[in-house]
């Protein structure tokens, strides 16, 4: 399977990742190669560590204490769990999209407008004594943060639906709406993969069809690793599958091969219904 | 005899009703007798004049404006105190420290300690800042006393607020690159502010009413307005109590009335600044 340019460009390379909590072995020698500017999708029954997966890619798991994890995970060939990789800075690389819609109880401009603001503005600057260039953020003007607003709701397929109401409460959005607000807002600090964990449970068929419409449209521009529990949605979104069972990496391979040639028992029984 | 399932419900609904009314009426009787008693003493001579001697030496006449200075820089001090350092304190033990052991033992000793009478603080006052640190009786020893005996109340309902706020939003805003601090100052603090609002309020008063603690640590009946915070003061609580405790009842009684009416009405004049304040947080952030 080859994405649309026709590349096949790996974006991560996960190495024989193991994680625990305290003495819980949770992800269990999985080593995983997601290419850039394809949707991967994690499947498997609740509870074998999907989610646990997903954050490890851009290290949330580091908020939960007693964490230990071993392995490597290489994003453009570099490892992201090396003690000088700074997670903050990793984030505006990695966004991630919850299961819940999780806006923040603010105004829908402000839900976009939070990190522009805090991360500054990249700008390159001539140093006029030596010349040399360097990197330098300032604070956003009203009319960048502006264009950043319209830029990601457009992007997120909102735009239309709020223009007229920027400056009213995410929390009056319907639950669809809301979840494609936070990917407009993880738009906003222009990652280049998107984590989905299980963006449409909490949503209705047609909120859901609109969702799995933006995430195929999304594939043109980043890479996206999507965790669902829902088989028909991979089937229909994934170019590749992962599954996922108690810990380990049973079997991955390209979502149409998976799905009518499994290669692995466990894997047919997951998929036809008959796993327990 | 046994009551039918009807007539239980409705014997329920008068008993909970009564305990409404009775608290409700013994609330309306206490201001009531308050307002009648001390409205006629409040005149503007009252309210601008220091407590004057009477021809037999009793402080019975003149005014309370000295307690009611003394009173507000008191509770001017305490919330400059006790504010930032409980909800600092109480951020810095919930956000960076909740996973460790002995954050647990600490939350223990603070609502222990919010339990711990005022003459306690008031005798610690005494021999910590008044004595040890020379500070003497004066405005700071008596703020940094009641400062400290509100400090656990601070803290554990600002506790309470930032437990209540979801940890999606946590997610959402670190999954965004925000740091810890970042999260805590533009969405942990501005959500759980109506909640911290509350208790700071509650504190504030309990601060304001008190008599123990000032009693030991700088309170004085002959005090005039402060000019440093090293100076003694005066309150308005203690001037209730000394004029209840006055011999010349018939001239100091009316006077404690309108004291008191005059604190019951600060108090409800910070209760309902806290309330707006509180509901514009509640309407700027709707959940
Ligand atoms: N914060 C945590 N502390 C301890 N155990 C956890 C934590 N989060 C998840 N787990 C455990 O790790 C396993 C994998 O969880 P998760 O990755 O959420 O599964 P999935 O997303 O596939 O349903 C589960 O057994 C769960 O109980
Ligand atoms: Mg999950």
């Amino acid at each position: 399977m080859k994405n649309i340019s026709g590349d096949q460009i790996s974006k991560i390379q996960v190495k024989d990742l193991n994680l625990w909590f305290d003495t819980k072995h949770v992800l269990k020698d999985v080593s995983i190669e997601i290419y850039e500017k394809e949707i991967t999708a994690i499947i498997g029954p609740s509870g074998c560590g999907k989610s646990t997966f997903l954050r490890c890619l851009n290290r949330m798991n580091d908020l939960i204490p007693s964490t230990k994890i071993e392995g490597e995970i290489l994003l453009d060939g570099k490892n992201i769990l090396e003690n000088d990789i700074d997670p903050v800075d990793l984030r505006k690389d990695v966004g991630m999209v919850f299961q819940k819609p999780n806006p923040f109880p603010k105004s829908i401009y402000e839900n976009i407008v939070f990190a522009p603001k805090i991360h500054g503005i990249e700008e390159i600057k001539k140093d006029p004594k030596t010349g040399k260039e360097k990197i330098v953020r300032r604070k956003p003007t009203k009319e960048e943060l502006d264009q950043i607003v319209e830029k990601c709701l457009k992007r997120a397929a909102l735009w239309n639906e709020v223009k007229d109401r920027l400056n009213k409460s995410a929390y009056d959005l319907s639950g669809g709406q809301q979840q494609r607000l936070c990917i407009a807002r993880t738009m906003s600090i222009e990652p280049e993969v998107i984590l989905f964990d299980e963006p449409c449970s909490a949503l209705d068929p047609i909120a859901t069809a609109k969702i799995e419409d933006l995430l195929v449209d999304l594939r043109k521009d980043y890479t996206v690793v999507i965790v669902t529990h829902n088989m028909q949605q991979a089937a229909r979104v994934a170019d590749r599958t992962a599954f996922f069972y108690m810990g380990d990496l049973v079997e991955y391979g390209p979502t149409k091969r998976l799905f009518e040639k499994p290669e692995k028992e466990l894997t047919e029984q997951y998929l036809t219904g008959r796993m327990g | 005899m046994m009551l039918s399932r009807k007539n239980k419900e409705r014997m329920f609904f008068w008993l909970f009703r009564g305990c409404a009314a009775a608290v409700v009426a013994f609330l309306t009787i206490i201001i009531m007798f308050v307002i009648v008693n001390g409205a006629g003493t409040i005149t503007w001579d009252f309210l601008t004049q220091n407590p004057m001697p009477n021809d037999t030496g009793a402080l019975v006449s003149g005014g309370i404006l000295s307690p009611i200075i003394g009173t507000l820089m008191l509770m001017g001090l305490v919330l400059a105190i006790a504010i930032p350092i409980g909800v600092f304190g109480a951020v810095f033990l919930v956000e960076y420290c909740g996973s460790y052991k002995w954050s647990r033992y600490m939350w223990m000793t603070v609502n222990n300690l919010a339990g711990v009478p005022s003459i306690v603080w008031a005798l610690l006052g005494v021999g910590v800042f008044v004595y040890y640190l020379a500070f003497g009786l004066s405005l700071i020893s008596a703020a940094i006393t009641l400062s400290l005996m509100i400090l656990p109340i601070v803290m554990v309902s600002t506790k309470e607020a930032l437990e209540a706020i979801p940890s999606s939003i946590y997610d959402a805003s670190i999954g965004l690159g925000a740091t810890k601090w970042q999260t805590i100052l533009h969405h942990i603090l501005p959500y759980s502010a109506s909640g911290i609002i509350t208790g700071i309020i509650l504190s504030l008063s309990r601060a304001g009413g008190e008599t123990a603690p000032l009693l030991l640590t700088g309170v004085a009946l002959n005090a005039t307005i402060p000019l440093s915070i090293f100076d003694q003061f005066q309150a308005l609580p203690y001037y209730i109590y000394m004029m209840t405790s006055a011999s010349d009842r018939a001239n100091a009684y009316p006077m404690a009335y309108g004291a008191a009416l005059v604190l019951i009405i600060l108090m409800m004049i910070m209760n309902l600044a806290a309330a707006t304040l509180r509901s514009r947080y509640r309407e700027k952030y709707k959940w």
